[in-house]
């Protein structure tokens, strides 16, 4: 399965390359939303808005406009109606379960439209990194600039607002307004992830290597890294793994990312383990009530 | 001086209900006021009157030389105890120093030895050098709240607004937190708002009460606002103030001054 003489010539290859750039960029964004979309519970939210950058990329086919601009009208209509619809907290879930499956539904029904080949059709939902052209690179590269700034504005407030709401507002976060920003910034992130790992697996880059991360680091900074690392990992190793048997690399990307997480939980269920070994073998001079 | 708490002819309404009306109160600089009375008063309300959150029905309403919600950089506010996430990637020192600049802009990059040092000096005034870098959900409800004080202290704030602060702690700990915003009015002028249900253990720092109870008031020191004539008044019904020792307690129907437990007062407001 894995042939490496035809991995290192399929490697030599631009259209590959232009795929691991691709590939590297969107890593980057999830990599760095990640932690705050963990932070925030938005995990659902992120999901039912990767299912309408789905719809909006089979739109985009029936209407023979580029993929990317599709995917992102779909991701932005979808960050603007659940920030609308789901202020409440209770409503939330509900609103992305009806919002998402809506999304998909007129999705299939876009794509039955369709008249052309079936694999563009299968490439929106489980991703087809290798149909990354010059021009979906670019709209990768400015969306990703584009984020990052935004992000570099908003970043402090966003957080603080993310972890502790009523004391950030009170000092004068303006948390109802950032919230549908970082929405729309999600909205990218998605349309992003729609055109390499594909809509279904978007979670795996937004929020799997942000939640191994949060598990063995508590300081946002490092998590942030750790996230960035962890997605790289998944999305490089995804593709150059996929190259040779020819399998979509959203197979690989969400495999090497559970991997991941899993070592990252039993890394840190271990830490925990020995910290409260070395603890209670400390000698206390008086019994401890309480 | 210009007050660091001011409302004028302010009411406070939703629909046909009525909180407080005719409120005029000026809190000075350096002052500590305790606001008390059962749940359902209009106590949180208040406060969120003061951050800008809540508008009044009437009146008007300035808070640090500011309209409410303009100048809430120079509030440092303390909410009520609620647990935090315990996967919740963030360490003590990361929620005191959101209480110094997270509201700013930006990363946050510049100025981090400055910052680190200030933080530094908050966690341990608290006395939580100790277990401020662990990450929050792993500390317990008492540790949390010590760093809640540093959080809203570091930014030494002109205002500082307290939601029931000493809830989940214990007394010592009471003690502490009590003295160290005690100590921050009185070396930097800070104002303070204190709501509480339990007035014995900050009697001996209040310099005056605001006293709620279903739309009335009373503004006072603690001698004049804590009589038996005057809550008798307040709550439309026999109260007994009992003093013991350096300690008041409140006996009578729908009164649970002396209750530490909020919901016990849920109840007490019930019936």
């Amino acid at each position: 399965m894995f042939d490496f003489e035809l991995t290192a010539t399929l490697l030599g290859m631009s259209f590959v390359q232009e795929a691991l750039l691709a590939g590297a960029i969107v890593a980057l964004i999830a990599g760095v939303l990640g932690p705050l979309v963990v932070t925030r519970r938005m995990s659902f939210a992120v999901h039912g808005t990767s299912e309408l950058a789905f719809t909006g990329g089979a739109a985009a086919l029936l209407l023979g406009v580029g993929l990317g601009y599709g995917a992102l009208a779909g991701a932005i209509v979808a960050a603007l109606l659940l920030g609308l619809l789901g202020q409440r907290e209770s409503d939330r879930d509900s609103v992305i379960g009806a919002v998402l499956a809506f999304g998909l539904g007129v999705g299939v029904f876009l794509l039955w439209l369709y008249p052309g080949r079936a694999s563009n059709k299968f490439g929106l939902l489980v991703g087809q990194i290798t149909a990354v052209d010059s021009t979906n690179l670019i709209f990768m590269v400015g969306a990703g600039i584009l984020v990052l700034a935004v992000l570099a504005v908003i970043y402090r407030p966003l957080l603080f607002a993310s972890v502790d709401q009523d004391v950030a507002i009170a000092r004068g976060v303006p948390a109802k307004v950032l919230a549908p920003i970082f929405a729309v910034l999600i909205g990218i992130a998605s349309a992003m992830g729609v055109l390499t790992v594909g809509a279904l697996l978007v979670l795996a880059l937004l929020i799997t290597p942000a939640a191994a991360a949060c598990r063995v680091t508590a300081s946002p900074l490092r998590a942030t890294l750790l996230a960035v690392l962890f997605a790289e990992t998944a999305m490089l190793g995804g593709i150059v793994l996929s190259l040779a048997p020819g399998v979509p690399v959203s197979a690989f990307v969400t495999g090497i990312s559970f991997v991941i997480y899993v070592v990252c939980r039993v890394y840190a269920w271990w830490r925990a383990r020995t910290r409260r070994i070395s603890e209670s073998a400390e000698p206390q001079a008086f019994p401890v009530s309480g | 001086m210009t007050a660091a708490i001011s409302l004028h002819a302010a009411r406070l309404a939703y629909g046909q209900r009525v909180l407080w009306q005719d409120l005029e109160l000026a809190v000075e600089p350096g002052e500590f006021l305790a606001v008390l009375g059962p749940n359902g008063s209009g106590k949180t309300s208040l406060l969120r009157v003061l951050l800008g959150t809540q508008a009044l029905s009437a009146g008007t309403v300035r808070v640090a030389g500011f309209a409410a919600g303009q100048g809430n950089d120079r509030i440092g506010y303390i909410p009520q105890q609620r647990a935090m996430d315990t996967g919740l990637a963030l360490r003590g020192t990361d929620l005191v120093a959101l209480g110094l600049d997270g509201h700013r802009w930006g990363i946050g990059l510049r100025g981090r030895k400055q910052r680190k040092q200030r933080v530094a000096e908050a966690v341990d005034a608290v006395g939580a050098s100790a277990y401020a870098g662990k990450p929050l959900g792993q500390l317990s409800g008492g540790e949390q709240q010590r760093l809640r004080v540093a959080q809203a202290l570091v930014g030494e704030p002109d205002v500082l607004l307290c939601d029931e602060p000493l809830l989940s702690l214990d007394l010592a700990h009471q003690r502490l937190v009590s003295e160290l915003i005690d100590r921050r009015r009185t070396e930097a002028g800070t104002a303070v708002l204190f709501v509480t249900h339990e007035i014995n253990p900050i009697l001996s720092y209040v310099d005056r009460l605001l006293y709620l109870v279903g739309g009335r008031f009373r503004i006072g020191t603690p001698d004049e606002v804590l009589t038996s004539a005057t809550l008798s008044e307040l709550y439309g019904t026999r109260v007994e103030v009992i003093r013991v020792a350096d300690q008041i307690h409140v006996a009578g129907a729908r009164v649970a001054l002396c209750e530490d437990e909020p919901h016990h007062l849920e109840h007490a407001a019930g019936h």
